[in-house]
């Protein structure tokens, strides 16, 4: 192939549809043949390109959500801060544990030594109906964005009469760590808020499991997961809540959660906004 | 079970039979720092390379990795092993392969050579060579293998490097998927497969895009194949429906537990081969299997031991997956290779090493061998690794890779190569499209006589009708 000399191709546009000939943002450009496609899709289409190369705002744009991403792993967790505001909602206030995994470069390396327990003797024994077990995981920043006013909203949605165990706050956590620390508290159900994994488009995602008579050794077919949880654009904290205490109610009617409960409440076409 | 001693600096390192000496001979992997089985120290690994390169090629045969009685991927590698094919290199132990194979890489007829004793090679003698081998000598030995295969496209025809277009949507939004689609169709990718991975397995949703696909190829006379990614027991369901499948997929692993962790079975896998060959939809060829791999998938599934239970390295495992996919004379094949996560390849590092090893194995057993070089968010790896990964494949001769626009899927939640990434390789490495999808790009007007991408409009170009639909 022959060297082709710099193609602008009518595509000077960034992703929002905005001109940016000298850096300065202008006016929305009609003309953008791609600005229409752009409704249906999330994904970087009609880039144009400099020869062969996304162009420098192309190629920026995507560095920038690489580095959020991977900023929103690398996070640590402000525990402190996580505690105050999750005592601020009623809950008690939750004892920090750890998993075995002791930095985040083991954590993210050694899945195993995530999913078991360091001392989980300050946790005190109550035999409750609810554990919440907060969870850092993929995503410590969105479990201090989403977790405390997320476990505001399951606390109104759940069954009054029900009993709660002192909150727990879990670093370096995979979500079966949990089962150790639910089988320890003696609860008969266990809610875990996870961070997940970010993505470009959304660093900071969490992720409900619900595990009825936590043990180890449970398998991920004995839990139910509800994903996504990341308003305004994911799901809102009220509906997450909602869709958690259903499958709660089913699972301690049944006496097991997992792959055998289906999720009735939610049509995946909607996402609430809330 | 055979024990093995070696001498290092004064230490001397024993291994327990074959399982343990291809483990701890690998280079460093945290999937198998992960699963227990891999060195623990560089000169207990540089130990176990001395006693693996010493090993005759003929004791794979005898003592197999994973056992024979329990595992099906086993039978079907030893039951249909070629002797005959065999016979060249039966006297060699994994160092004189390595030395054959570099050899013979550099004499004038060393696809011919290669391919005469790829069936006498079983996946494991494979690994076990690619164990002593350098990145350069990986990619020196897979340039020399000459495989293709073909559907509407011919893959792997030597001076070309294909693409699979991947047009993914978080829900499956038919505008969005063809938006995408036209984007990588303007900058000359999707002639390996415009494939789509579903965001669920309902077997209607899967036909509503199957149709979609396959309208805008035909409307466009576009010379490639359309594949949605779903189960292959789904797949099968749409067939005896009647819609428009051309090609099946399935990820598939190296042991049968690891198999049947993705609800699958061989005769499954052979039934859907069969049933897709039936439909007799291809033009210049009838390979119709796409099949997915990707090293950890077994331990993920906790299949992963092999003879008295020790763990098997991931590597080998992965090879194991390409001995089953040979017998499926797939039109495509490829390993995820940086999907998984950082438990099993950490770094930029070990995912470059992962994707010339696989793509090594797959070339050396015959396959049409793609890779989709990518990463995840939680990984040590960017995008000046893929950059590297790709360049290194494209001169090593790979037949296809993956692309999304601009590189992010926003459906799977990581970074593959974005449409301009493989024109740039292309241009690069003097690489051209498959020969049918670039004489199509000539004639739409979208490249000209060299094969220069022109630029194109969506709103003026040739797919303008389907862009105001």
């Amino acid at each position: 192939m022959s060297t082709s000399p710099p193609d602008f191709s009518g595509h000077d546009n960034d992703r929002t549809g905005q001109t940016r000939p000298s850096g300065r943002a202008r006016l929305p450009d009609t003309t953008d043949p791609w600005l229409a496609l752009r409704a249906h899709t999330s994904a970087r289409i009609g880039l144009g390109r400099v020869g062969n190369a996304m162009r420098t705002l192309s190629f920026l744009e995507l560095r920038t959500a690489h580095a959020l991403a991977r900023d929103a792993v690398h996070h640590p967790l402000d525990v402190e801060a996580l505690r105050r505001r999750t005592e601020a909602t009623g809950a008690g206030t939750p004892v920090h544990v750890t998993s075995r995994a002791g930095d985040r470069s083991t954590y993210l390396s050694r899945p195993d030594l995530g999913r078991l327990p360091g001392d989980l003797t300050g946790i005190p024994r109550e035999a409750a109906d609810i554990g919440v077990v907060l969870c850092d995981g993929l995503s410590p920043g969105a479990l201090e964005r989403h977790g405390p006013p997320l476990l505001e909203a399951l606390r109104q949605e759940m069954d009054q009469g029900l009993s709660w165990a002192q909150p727990v706050i879990a670093t370096q956590a995979r979500v079966a760590l949990a089962d150790h620390i639910g089988a320890w508290q003696r609860v008969t159900t266990t809610v875990v808020l996870i961070g997940e994994r970010p993505g470009l488009s959304v660093p900071e995602s969490l992720g409900i499991y619900v595990t009825h008579c936590p043990r180890p050794g449970r398998s991920d077919a004995e839990r139910n997961c509800v994903s996504n949880i990341h308003p305004p654009e994911g799901l809102g904290y009220a509906r997450a809540a909602r869709i958690t205490a259903a499958v709660v109610r089913r699972a301690r009617a049944l006496g097991k959660s997992g792959v055998h409960l289906k999720d009735t409440t939610r049509d995946p076409h909607q996402v609430e906004r809330d | 079970m055979t024990t093995y001693h070696q001498q290092v600096a004064g230490t001397t390192y024993t291994f327990h039979g074959l399982v343990e000496v291809l483990a701890k001979a690998g280079p460093r992997r945290s999937g198998d720092e992960l699963a227990g089985c891999a060195a623990q120290s560089d000169a207990e690994r540089a130990a176990a390379l001395w006693v693996l390169a010493d090993v005759p090629l003929d004791r794979f045969l005898e003592e197999p990795v994973v056992p024979y009685d329990s595992d099906d991927v086993t039978r079907l590698i030893l039951d249909r092993h070629d002797r005959q094919a065999f016979a060249t290199l039966s006297a060699l132990t994994v160092g004189g392969l390595r030395d054959w194979l570099l050899s013979t890489a550099a004499a004038p007829d060393a696809a011919d050579l290669l391919s005469r004793v790829s069936r006498g090679l079983t996946p494991e003698m494979v690994a076990a060579v690619s164990k002593t081998m350098r990145n350069q000598d990986l990619v020196a030995v897979a340039r020399a293998t000459q495989v293709t295969s073909a559907f509407r496209t011919t893959i792997g025809t030597p001076g070309t490097l294909a693409t699979r277009l991947q047009p993914n949507h978080p829900t499956d939004d038919p505008r969005g998927i063809a938006a995408a689609t036209v984007d990588g169709l303007l900058l000359g990718c999707g002639d390996a497969v415009i494939g789509v991975n579903p965001a669920t397995d309902s077997p209607q949703a899967a036909a509503d895009l199957l149709h979609l696909l396959d309208d805008v190829r035909q409307r466009y006379a576009i010379p490639t194949q359309s594949c949605v990614l779903s189960h292959v027991t789904t797949t099968i369901e749409l067939m005896e429906r009647g819609a428009p499948v051309d090609l099946v997929f399935q990820s598939i692993a190296g042991t049968q537990g690891a198999n049947e962790s993705f609800g699958i079975t061989l005769p499954m896998l052979f039934e859907a081969d069969e049933a897709a060959r039936a439909m007799s939809r291809g033009t210049v060829g009838d390979n119709v299997m796409y099949l997915e791999t990707g090293q950890g998938s077994a331990l993920s599934a906790a299949a992963h031991l092999g003879t008295d239970g020790r763990p098997v390295d991931q590597q080998t495992l992965e090879a194991r997956a390409y001995g089953l996919a040979r017998e499926l004379a797939p039109f495509l094949v490829n390993t995820v290779v940086g999907f998984i996560g950082p438990e099993y390849l950490r770094d930029g590092r070990q995912i470059i090493r992962a994707g010339l090893e696989d793509h090594f194995c797959g070339r050396l057993l015959a396959l049409p061998m793609g890779v989709d070089i990518c990463y995840t968010n939680h990984a040590e790896a960017d995008h000046d690794d893929t950059d590297t990964l790709l360049l290194l494949l494209g001169a090593a001769g790979c037949a296809f890779v993956i692309t999304v626009p601009g590189a992010d899927d926003v459906m799977l939640g990581y970074q593959s190569l974005s449409f301009h990434d493989v024109l740039t390789a292309r241009q690069v490495l003097g690489l051209a499209p498959a020969p049918e999808f670039a004489a199509w790009l000539t004639s739409t007007g979208l490249a000209d006589r060299t094969g220069r991408l022109l630029p194109a409009d969506p709103a003026t170009g040739p797919f303008h009708p389907l862009m105001n639909a």
